[in-house]
């Protein structure tokens, strides 16, 4: 690895944020309530759902934009982005695990 | 510049009706879409769809590009005719979702860049943070083991002097922390557009993807290897040499294993709180028989061993 001291920093969001409310909807340019919409249909889960605060965990922030593109890109309506997102994730699990046995029966 | 066919992009015939076109681009959108599709140039296919369908969903921009006559094929060296487009009139309202800058050459040539040029040229008059920017990185699963410093190159687009927007170019060196895992985001503190006035910059968001291995595979925090073994090896046991992103280590193979065998050694996935597990799955090759020798020891075998591996399907 070389040395380099210009580099910058990369913080892992997943592992090492958390987002207020607030923060969440600056990063990704969307008002509140469009948050809050994501929250009653069960797409983000504050950690803290009972408090006033909401604070969110770091993979929220790109759920968010998953969901975002999609809504915009295909004009699909939230719980349809929601259903969407649902299934990518299962497909990117299976798409491994097809990976994983593609590879044993090449060999 | 290379002509475009935009029907062709949408596979679909220059008498399209305007429905047909909003089918065409729906199904191809949702099939390249860069969140749902996995194919390496889905990002670059679905831009190219989009600006089709920019061109062809409008009446005047179509009719338009239709003057262009239909003996243009795909690729091919394209200039606009001298004086086109000058007797059409286009109205605003066509762009308000698309991101025209992200259009090509060809896109602007026909209907120009006057569609894009007050981007982010917003004149807030007070003190805004700047915006939150976002591309991808592709590194290689070992980086997540010991971290690494990558260079990467980020092209965006700036109002020049004279108005046009411009691409510019800028590198970053990014140090890669360990334990990234597969579609994660990386935060850059003050590496997105700048703040206007006093506020500070926004941040750049990199999305982590990794190139695909040779053999190792990733699912979230665990890795996946095959490892190839003899049929003695996995018969009688022994300890063999086995790769890790992390380096080789001393494998212990249990008697009796057969192929398929999954043997998991903790914690030597990718590192983190708790780390991965590393999954070494037993693939048994058998010697071919090529020679005499090889022929013999099978033969005895055969006689030897009394082995049927179809006992359970009553055969």
């Amino acid at each position: 690895m070389t040395i380099n001291h210009d580099a910058i920093d990369g913080i892992i969001v997943e592992d090492d944020m958390e987002f207020s409310f607030g923060e969440l909807s600056h990063i990704c340019a969307v008002n509140a309530e469009w948050i809050i919409s994501l929250v009653e249909e069960g797409i983000l889960e504050p950690m803290n759902i009972t408090s006033k605060q909401w604070r969110f965990s770091g993979a929220c922030l790109r759920r968010v934009q998953v969901i975002q593109r999609l809504q915009k890109d295909l004009g699909v309506n939230l719980a349809g982005a929601a259903l969407a997102l649902q299934l990518l994730e299962e497909v990117e699990i299976l798409r491994t695990r097809l990976s994983i046995i593609k590879s044993s029966d090449i060999g | 510049m290379e002509f475009k066919d935009y029907y062709n992009i949408l596979g679909i015939k220059r008498d399209a009706t305007q429905d047909d076109i909003k089918r065409a681009y729906r199904k191809l959108a949702r099939k390249y879409h860069p969140d749902v599709s996995k194919e390496p140039d889905a990002e670059n296919r679905f831009k190219e769809i989009g600006e089709a369908y920019e061109v062809l969903k409008d009446p005047e921009k179509r009719a338009a590009y239709d003057q262009l006559g239909c003996s243009w094929k795909s690729g091919q060296e394209f200039q606009p005719p001298p004086g086109w487009n000058q007797g059409f009139e286009f109205h605003g309202g066509g762009f308000t979702q698309a991101d025209a800058s992200k259009f090509s050459n060809f896109f602007e040539a026909l209907f120009g860049s006057r569609f894009t040029a007050n981007r982010k040229n917003r004149d807030y008059g007070f003190n805004v943070r700047g915006e939150d920017t976002h591309a991808k990185i592709f590194i290689n699963l070992e980086d997540a083991y010991h971290g690494a410093t990558r260079a990467i190159t980020l092209q965006h687009t700036e109002i020049g002097s004279d108005g046009r927007p411009q691409i510019k170019e800028r590198t970053l060196n990014v140090r890669i922390p360990k334990g990234i895992r597969q579609g994660q985001l990386i935060r850059l503190v003050g590496q997105g557009s700048p703040g206007v006035g006093q506020s500070r910059a926004g941040d750049l968001y990199l999305e982590v993807a990794f190139q695909p291995h040779p053999f190792y595979k990733v699912e979230g925090k665990d890795v996946f290897l095959e490892l190839p073994v003899t049929p003695w090896e996995a018969a009688l046991g022994t300890t063999i040499k086995a790769p890790t992103p992390a380096g080789i280590v001393d494998l212990k193979i249990p008697p009796g294993s057969q192929s398929g065998r999954k043997l998991r050694l903790k914690e030597r996935g990718i590192p983190g709180h708790p780390p991965g597990d590393l999954y070494i799955i037993l693939q048994i090759i058998l010697p071919s028989a090529d020679s005499e020798q090889a022929r013999m020891l099978y033969r005895e075998m055969e006689q030897k061993l009394a082995f049927n591996p179809r006992a359970r399907l009553g055969v």
